[in-house]
């Protein structure tokens, strides 16, 4: 009988993390990740692996920074306020091509703002979050079992693109808890890391770097990560169509929303409205290319997020031309999660 | 006899090695080189005791020395 | 005839961008002589810092990892963790390692991290144009005290090799010179306590080079030079503040 555990998310994606081979975490305390430090930090030394709690967010960035360079599989986790610290070292990261796993439990802002649920971090995390014009690949669980494994996915993804990659959720899913299935890692055809400073030994020297003056260094370099951005948009961009065979109607979200506006469309059903869901599961890359088919055939579109309008962006620049796109959203906070009977009022208003 | 070998084109003119020579045997010279800089020149390798002070002190590692 | 000096296995044979008179190019090889003494430059993994230090790479002849702005401490930290059998070290400024780096400089030192940290302090931002530093002399004049240092506005030069002796996890810290033959064969010789002490295992090594940056300060190489063993070497005291093996 296949084995099933009752576990948070957050659980889940240190419990994927390490599933995934990863031996090496480095974090800061902060609400509502901080189940995911306190598990590596009872695990990992059990498996000879190393756990440290940073003197900052910065400090777990670049102790991340320093791992990967050696390469080795390696994460770190925050929430927004972090996540907005640990950007330095993953522009750095992004310009160095170096892997690792970031975490961002995201909770409202800006400022301190408050530990509810957030999609607020969309843009920070999908448009190159620090300075000098990056991506970073972005996954955005909507369940337990999807915060498992995606985040096996990222160390995957992470290693062959050599970038970054985020696993962007929120309290609502880091602190529930489901029923998790603790699949085995997949079996993926990784790249070796000839590029990992191991100490030369005998060889030639390795440098990890994203300082490039030369006269068209840095432009070549930056076509470079661009060409593998194409290559992500390419070949990695997942999603989940939900009911759309024969929707009047799409309703798009993503991460914690999509869940809420997933049984508002059953609600919607119920009541004969012909209305089906599209969840990005990857945000960067954006699946641009299921936005563009399915509304090739059904023109409207309602976008739900948790925050006033992020990911509405992507959605306008994505769809078909003369699509009508709708919007519903609202910002973060005590009390701002919408219900699924309010998502249904949206439904019908715009079906 | 000991002897240093000073490389012109490596020396930047900073003149320490003139300075750590408890002998005096090395002076900038007048001529400029190809970095724009006026290399130092071993001016007398007849009382050179190969100490070697002059090429520890050098910051751009010019001088090798023999004895 | 043998030759009794020459430039060491682990440095690069190429001219560096170093200023005439900076004793970067001093200091780097003497990092790169106990580098060869200890027989370690194959496994050896340098964390090049922000300013004229990042150009590690181009001048040592090792693995080299570059670290965003005062974060070496903390990279170091993800390297050798990673890689326990490495040798790491560190290298970086004064505005790199006590001004933006405080924080990651203080709590590697303070875990004890097995890794050196090779401090250059010329009391100044080099690359960026000579703007004042955190170790900058009270009175000095910089691009950004223009009417010199004010202890009053800016508080006194920190003295990190004094700091640093005071935690726990730090086994070895000192403060060198390598402007006249005298400090600079002392300089050696605590250089190679250091890295000796990482390949022994015994926790977090510091060193503090006081070099002269003749261009910033404004002043010919020699003047420079001559600034360190007075001035500087006045505020700076050169010594061993801290060895675990003579406590």
């Amino acid at each position: 009988m296949t084995k099933r555990l009752f576990v948070k998310g957050n659980e889940a994606v240190a419990m994927a993390a390490i599933e995934a081979g990863c031996r090496y975490y480095f974090g800061y305390p902060i609400t509502p990740q901080s189940d995911i430090p306190e598990y590596m930090s009872a695990e990992l030394p059990r498996l000879g692996g190393e756990f440290i709690q940073a003197e900052s967010e910065i400090a777990a960035v670049n102790m991340l920074l320093g791992a990967s360079a050696t390469g080795v599989r390696a994460m770190t986790s925050s929430s927004g306020p972090g996540i907005s610290l640990k950007q330095e070292g993953i522009s750095y990261m992004a310009g160095s091509e170096l892997p690792g796993v970031i975490v961002d439990i995201a909770r409202s802002g800006p400022g301190l703002g408050g530990i509810d649920a957030s999609q607020a971090d969309y843009f920070q995390a999908v448009k190159g979050g620090g300075h000098g014009g990056y991506h970073i690949i972005v996954l955005a669980p909507a369940s337990v079992q999807e915060m498992y494994d995606l985040t096996m996915l990222a160390f995957d993804l992470a290693d062959i693109y050599r970038m970054p990659a985020m696993i962007l959720s929120d309290s609502v899913i880091g602190q529930m808890k489901e029923a998790l299935i603790p699949n085995r890692r997949p079996e993926a055809e990784l790249p070796s890391k000839e590029w990992a400073v191991r100490g030369k030994g005998e060889g030639d020297q390795r440098i990890v770097k994203s300082l490039y003056l030369g006269d068209g260094e840095l432009e070549a370099h930056n076509w470079k990560l661009h060409n593998r951005y194409c290559e992500l948009k390419e070949k990695e961009c997942r999603w989940e169509a939900f009911r759309t065979e024969d929707a009047d109607l799409l309703v798009t979200a993503f991460g914690s929303c999509a869940r809420i506006a997933k049984t508002a469309i059953m609600l919607a059903r119920e009541e004969g409205l012909k209305v089906g869901l599209l969840r990005p599961v990857t945000l960067f890359p954006f699946p641009a290319a299921a936005y563009e088919e399915l509304t090739s055939r059904c023109k409207k579109i309602l976008d739900i997020e948790l925050n006033a309008g992020q990911m509405i962006e992507d959605v306008r620049l994505s769809v078909s031309p003369d699509t009508e796109v709708f919007f519903y959203g609202r910002p973060p906070g005590t009390g701002s999660l919408p219900t699924p009977e309010e998502l249904l009022e949206q439904i019908r208003k715009h079906y | 006899m000991p002897r240093i070998l000073i490389e012109e084109t490596r020396c930047k003119g900073c003149g320490l090695c003139t300075i750590a020579c408890p002998r005096n045997l090395i002076i900038l010279s007048e001529r400029i080189n190809n970095q724009g800089y006026t290399p130092a020149q071993f001016a007398n390798d007849e009382k050179c005791s190969g100490c070697a002070l002059c090429a520890e002190m050098c910051p751009d590692v010019a001088i090798e020395v023999y004895r | 005839m043998p030759q009794i000096f020459k430039r060491p296995t682990s440095l690069k044979d190429v001219q560096t961008h170093f200023c005439s008179g900076c004793h970067h190019g001093t200091i780097h090889r003497l990092v790169a002589e106990a580098m060869d003494e200890f027989g370690v430059q194959g496994r050896a993994i340098g964390i090049a810092s922000v300013g004229c230090s990042v150009f590690l790479y181009s001048y040592f002849d090792i693995d080299v990892v570059e670290a965003p702005h005062g974060r070496a401490p903390a990279v170091a930290t993800g390297v050798k963790r990673a890689r326990p059998g490495s040798f790491v070290f560190t290298y970086q400024g004064d505005g790199d390692l006590a001004a933006i780096g405080t924080s990651e400089i203080i709590h590697a030192a303070n875990r004890g991290e097995d890794i050196t940290v090779i401090f250059v302090n010329n009391t100044t931002y080099g690359m960026t144009g000579g703007q004042m530093a955190p170790t900058t002399m009270v009175g000095q004049r910089t691009s950004t005290s223009p009417y010199g240092r004010m202890k009053e506005k800016d508080g006194a030069p920190l003295r990190m090799a004094e700091l640093l002796a005071q935690l726990e996890g730090v086994s070895f810290s000192a403060r060198v010179a390598v402007n006249s033959p005298r400090n600079l064969m002392d300089a050696k010789k605590q250089i190679k306590t250091a890295f000796r002490y990482q390949v022994e295992g015994k926790g977090f090594s510091f060193i503090e080079a006081l070099s002269a940056c003749p261009t910033n300060w404004g002043m010919k190489p020699l003047q420079a030079n001559e600034r360190v063993g007075t001035e500087l070497c006045d505020y700076f005291r050169l010594g061993v503040y801290k060895n675990i093996m003579e406590l």
